[in-house]
C-alpha cells in the first residue's frame, strides 16, 4: 500500500481518446503546480501521466484517471491513479522490462513511469484490469 | 398569423419601404462599426426586406414553408457572413430585430396596420432572429474548427534557416497528428530545398514522453533515408532529466543546447564557417 492521504479534492478524468491524455496532463500539470512541486519533479510528474494515461487508453481500452494532492505526513505530493477494465497485464515483470512492448511502442512507459515516480503500484487481473497508482513527493 | 393579416403588413410594408428601410439600416449601422460599408448594408437590407415582403404576399409567414427557402438562404448567408467578419451573436441578431422598431417607427401611424398586426409582425420577426442566431452559431463552429486546423499548421513552420540548412521550432503538445504533420513537412522541405540538414527545435515543447520520443525519432530515421543529417536542439534540462530516467536513447542523434549552436554545427559541416556572428534568420 502507498501511504498517503488526501489533502484536497479528488479530479477525475476519463480517458477515451487522445484528447484526454492531453487533458489528464493538464490536470496533473496544474496539480503538481499548485502542490509546488520543482519545475523537474513537474515535468516528471506530467511525462509519467502521459505515459500511464496512454497505456489506459492503448492497451486498457480506455478508463480514468485520479489525481489527488496527498500526504505522508511529512511531506507533500500528488497521487494519480490510472484505471481501466481492459485485458489486464498477465506477465508484470516482462511488462517491466525496457524495450518490451506488444503495440509497436518504444516499450519503456511502464518502466519509465516508474522510475520517474516515487511510489509505483499496480494491480491487475488478468481478463478484469488494471490499476495504476503512484506518487511524487515534493523535495 | 392568419392569411388576411400577411396580406395586409405585405401591403404596408411596400407602401412604406423606403421608410422603414431607411429607419432600420439607420439602427443596424449604429452596431457595424465599421466593419461593413453603408452601401453594403443598404443593399443587405432592401435584399433582406424584399424577400420577406414577398413571403408574407404569398400570405404565409412560416419560415419552414418551400417559398420561404430564399429568405432562408439569405438569413444564413447573412449570419456566415457576419461570422467572419467577426460580429458578436448579439451584433447579428439586432440586425434582424431591429426592424421591429424601425417598422413600428415608420409604419406606426397606418390605420391599416392594428395592434394584433403589429404583435404578429413582431412574432415573424422573432422567427427570423432565432433562425439567424442558429445559423450564426453553427458558423462560430465551423470557423472555429477551421481555425484549430489552420493553427496546427500554422505552428509547425518549417523555415530554410540557410542554404542547405532548414529547421522546425516544435511548439506545445506533439501528439501523433501533429506530428504526422510535422514528419510530413519536414522531408517535403528537404526535397523542396535539397538540404542535408535539418533541425528540430524542441524548446517548446512542454513534456517529452515516449511517443513523442518515437515520433522524433522516426522523423530523424527518414530525414536519413533521405540523405539528410537531423539535429535536435532546445532540450531543456527538466527535459533531459526526465528523457533519462524514462530510458529513451536518443543514441547517435546529433543534440544541441538551442537552435544557434544547431545551426553553427550544421553550417561547421557544411563548411560555412560564419564564425561568432549569430546570422540573420538564425534567430526565431
Ligand atoms: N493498462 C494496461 N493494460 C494492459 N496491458 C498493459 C497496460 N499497460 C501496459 N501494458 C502492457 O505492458 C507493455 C509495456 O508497456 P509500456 O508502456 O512500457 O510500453 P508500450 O506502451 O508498449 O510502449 P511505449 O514505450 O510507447 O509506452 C505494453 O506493451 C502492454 O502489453
Ligand atoms: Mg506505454
Amino acid at each position: 500500500m502507498i501511504n498517503a492521504e488526501p489533502t484536497g479534492e479528488t479530479r477525475r478524468q476519463g480517458i477515451g481518446g487522445d484528447d484526454d491524455v492531453v487533458r489528464v496532463r493538464q490536470l496533473v500539470r496544474a496539480a503538481a503546480v499548485a502542490t509546488k512541486l520543482s519545475l523537474v519533479d513537474q515535468t516528471k510528474l506530467v511525462t509519467a501521466a502521459s505515459e500511464l494515461a496512454r497505456n489506459t487508453l492503448i492497451h486498457g481500452g480506455g478508463g480514468y484517471a485520479e489525481v489527488i494532492p496527498v500526504t505522508n505526513g511529512r511531506r507533500n505530493g500528488i497521487l494519480i491513479v490510472f484505471v481501466d477494465d481492459g485485458p489486464g497485464i498477465v506477465d508484470l515483470d516482462l511488462a517491466f522490462t525496457d524495450g518490451y512492448t506488444t503495440a509497436g511502442g518504444l516499450g519503456l512507459g511502464l518502466s519509465g513511469a516508474r522510475r520517474l515516480m516515487d511510489e509505483f503500484r499496480v494491480e491487475t487481473t488478468p481478463g478484469e484490469g488494471t490499476t495504476v497508482s503512484a506518487v511524487k513527493w515534493e523535495r | 398569423m392568419e392569411t388576411n393579416t400577411a396580406l395586409r403588413l405585405a401591403a404596408v410594408l411596400a407602401d412604406r419601404q423606403d421608410a422603414v428601410v431607411e429607419a432600420w439600416s439607420d439602427a443596424v449601422r449604429e452596431t457595424l462599426r465599421g466593419r461593413l460599408t453603408r452601401a453594403e448594408l443598404d443593399r443587405q437590407l432592401a435584399d433582406l426586406y424584399t424577400l420577406l415582403r414577398t413571403l408574407l404576399e404569398s400570405g404565409s409567414s412560416s419560415l419552414g414553408r418551400p417559398d420561404a427557402a430564399d429568405l432562408r438562404s439569405m438569413l444564413s448567408d447573412l449570419s456566415h457572413a457576419r461570422a467572419r467578419q467577426g460580429f458578436s451573436v448579439s451584433e447579428t441578431a439586432i440586425s434582424v430585430f431591429a426592424l421591429k422598431a424601425a417598422f413600428y417607427r415608420a409604419a406606426g401611424d397606418d390605420d391599416h396596420v392594428s395592434k394584433a398586426d403589429f404583435a404578429a409582425f413582431s412574432l415573424f420577426i422573432d422567427d427570423l432572429g432565432l433562425h439567424t442566431v442558429e445559423t450564426y452559431v453553427a458558423a462560430r463552429d465551423s470557423i472555429i474548427t477551421e481555425q484549430s486546423q489552420q493553427l496546427m499548421e500554422l505552428s509547425t513552420p518549417v523555415v530554410k534557416l540557410w542554404d542547405g540548412v532548414v529547421a522546425v521550432p516544435l511548439i506545445g503538445t506533439l501528439d501523433s497528428a501533429r506530428s504526422q504533420i510535422v514528419m510530413e513537412r519536414l522531408l517535403q522541405a528537404l526535397v523542396d530545398t535539397g538540404s542535408p540538414y535539418a533541425i528540430l527545435d524542441i524548446t517548446g515543447v512542454p513534456a517529452v514522453d515516449t511517443q513523442v520520443a518515437q515520433h522524433i525519432l522516426k522523423t530523424v530515421v527518414a530525414a536519413q533515408l533521405m540523405g539528410a543529417q537531423c539535429i535536435i536542439s532546445g532540450i531543456r534540462p527538466q527535459i533531459a532529466q526526465t528523457i533519462v530516467s524514462l530510458g529513451i536513447e536518443f543514441g547517435e542523434i546529433v543534440t544541441k543546447a538551442n537552435l544557434s549552436d544547431a545551426l553553427q554545427y550544421a553550417l561547421r559541416s557544411l563548411g560555412t564557417d560564419i564564425g561568432k556572428r549569430a546570422p540573420r534568420g538564425a534567430v526565431i
